[in-house]
């Protein structure tokens, strides 16, 4: 425990430390981020950043979504289904990733499959489309499995009473179903974007680095700091953790923060208190 | 019971259409996830002549694209010796810190208990790359750089809070009565976390060596910033490096059979342990 905490200080420390060891420049690295020369890599990182976040976290609660409530129901080939859907979980992000260029290859399996010449790898549309897809891929199985382990909470009395009061499976589906696993729903969804927020490995690997259309945060800031531009890098990173505090913070309090239950609500006040400890630091330095 | 029967035989009645929907379901499902990595696999053994052939089973089997991998110019047992050292130093680490701290969360009171409680959590949503620059910084400073403990130390900064959470969650399930019984009978407190909770909290702990080794193996951007030397690579940044003989050819038939050399200890792990794997990620998700 102590270990965790030393870590998030050190992190935090060695930020503002970064900035300050450098010739000193106050907040000039942040205001190149919004206007200067680096604001249209950091629009465009962001724009990916976000596009990504959404399609893919409402493309996989969907599709986890049908995956339990089929598996809820089978009796039977449920082990064998179960082992199936760890497989993708289990794989590394960088072999998925290097698994999905082989399939989105020129001459790969997809395009055969689809009959068409469709350069996924390059840069462009398609390589977002590529990178949705095999995201969707790896963490769809897993929202399945969470969501599937908040249906098997949910007693079988509601569903018998519902049947006797003649309400229809879709009904039954919307009132009962939908509501009982919204705690996990919203769990899954908050891990995920928070996950996808900072995704770094997949697109690096399938598509490349410092490709236009698919560059998140994530690959933005470590370019920089393999350039040695330590202080954009750090600009960069700090942002992204902004970015992503916001967004948990916007989603818990739309959401409703008692469905999480405290442990949740307890780290987005902490997270608020950290943001402004930060933002605090760096007004000042 | 008699009120129970009309429901009780509903599925009974129409077996047809229901079941094969469902059956077709959970072939979909099946397919959907196991389809990418069969066709891994299959690329792997093909031979390198026909390895953009599209059929579904090789022509030939050969091994040659296994031979690749392990030429010794490539270095490849380096890099899963590597992995195996960091992912298993990793996971040694963070439950030996882990089990304490899991137990004085559930069990002891102190100040500051939920504060360090937050603490912890928030150290798991930090974004990797957020310690990537201050991390290259001190490393760089301290010498770190290409060495084990540059990749280890990070990894516990994400595999601690999910050792910390899992765990509490599993202590908190333990009786409190058990301890008290111990102390009655005359242990200690460390006397009676030792001989009586661990023991019983062995499953719970063997869950989450599993759940962190996975991840330790399956970390990407800390040691791809922390390494730049080959013979220190792990086996996810090896294999992400990988380049033709060629120039700029991709080899993927080498990569692929790679991808499946990493990714086959995973799998087995996920089958064997799958039940206990479930109960691990699940407990973290529904609580």
């Amino acid at each position: 425990m102590r270990e965790s905490l030393y870590r998030q200080a050190e992190g935090i420390d060695a930020n503002g430390f970064v900035i300050q060891d450098e010739r000193f420049v106050g907040l000039d690295n942040y205001r190149d981020v919004f206007t200067g020369q680096q604001a249209d890599l950091f629009w465009n990182a962001f724009d990916n950043t976000t596009f990504f976040t959404f399609t893919t976290v409402a493309i996989e609660i969907i599709l986890g979504l049908a995956m339990a409530l089929v598996m809820h129901r089978a009796m039977r080939g449920r082990a064998l289904v179960r082992a199936a859907i760890l497989v993708p979980w289990a794989i590394p992000t960088a072999v998925s990733a290097l698994l999905w260029r082989w399939i989105f290859d020129a001459d790969g399996v997809a395009n055969a499959l689809l009959g068409r010449q469709i350069l996924w790898t390059a840069d462009g549309p398609a390589a977002k489309a590529a990178v949705i897809i095999s995201d969707t891929w790896k963490t769809a199985p897993f929202i399945g499995l969470l969501v599937l382990a908040g249906l098997q909470l949910i007693p079988k009395e509601l569903y018998e009473a519902a049947h006797v009061d003649g309400a229809g499976p879709w009904r039954q589906f919307r009132a009962i179903t939908l509501p009982m696993i919204r705690p996990v729903l919203v769990v899954a969804v908050l891990f995920r974007m928070l996950d996808v927020l900072r995704m770094f490995d997949l697109p690096y690997v399938l598509i490349g680095n410092q490709k236009h259309s698919v560059e998140t945060l994530s690959m933005l800031a470590f370019n920089e700091a393999g350039n040695l531009r330590y202080g954009p890098a750090a600009a960069f990173s700090t942002l992204l953790f902004c970015y992503v505090v916001l967004v948990a913070f916007v989603f818990v309090k739309l959401l409703g923060a008692e469905v999480i239950g405290q442990a949740a609500t307890r780290r987005v006040r902490h997270r608020r208190r950290s943001a402004a400890r930060r933002s605090r630091k760096t007004a000042t330095t | 019971m008699t009120t129970c029967l009309p429901v009780a035989t509903k599925p009974v009645r129409r077996p047809g259409v229901t079941t094969v929907l469902r059956h077709a379901g959970i072939v979909a499902i099946t397919a959907y996830c196991l389809a990418p990595f069969y066709w891994m696999t299959v690329s792997a053994f093909r031979r390198p002549t026909d390895q953009f052939s599209l059929s579904v089973l090789p022509h030939q089997w050969s091994v040659a694209n296994f031979m690749a991998v392990f030429k010794p110019d490539v270095g490849f047992q380096r890099a899963l010796f590597n992995s195996l050292m960091v992912a298993g130093s990793t996971t040694a680490l963070t439950l030996l810190l882990g089990t304490l701290c899991a137990y004085a969360l559930a069990r002891l009171n102190f100040r500051f208990k939920n504060l360090a409680a937050a603490a912890i959590i928030a150290t798991s949503m930090f974004p990797g790359i957020s310690l990537v620059v201050p991390l290259l910084r001190i490393f760089t400073d301290i010498g770190w750089i290409n060495t084990y403990q540059a990749m280890i130390v990070p990894s516990l900064s994400f595999a601690l809070p999910l050792t910390v959470w899992n765990l509490t969650a599993f202590f908190r399930q333990l009786p409190a009565e058990l301890e008290e019984a111990a102390m009655i009978d005359g242990c200690t407190r460390g006397q009676a976390f030792r001989k009586v909770i661990l023991p019983l909290a062995a499953p719970g702990v063997f869950t989450t060596a599993i759940l962190v080794f996975i991840t330790a193996w399956n970390e990407f951007i800390i040691a791809l910033s922390m390494v730049n030397k080959k013979d220190m690579q792990t086996a996810t940044v090896a294999v992400s490096r990988f380049t033709g003989a060629h120039g700029f050819d991709q080899p993927y038939g080498t990569q692929m059979a790679a991808g499946v050399l990493v990714t086959v200890p995973l799998v087995l792990a996920v089958l064997i342990f799958q039940r206990r794997i479930v109960a691990g990620l699940t407990a973290g998700g529904v609580k």
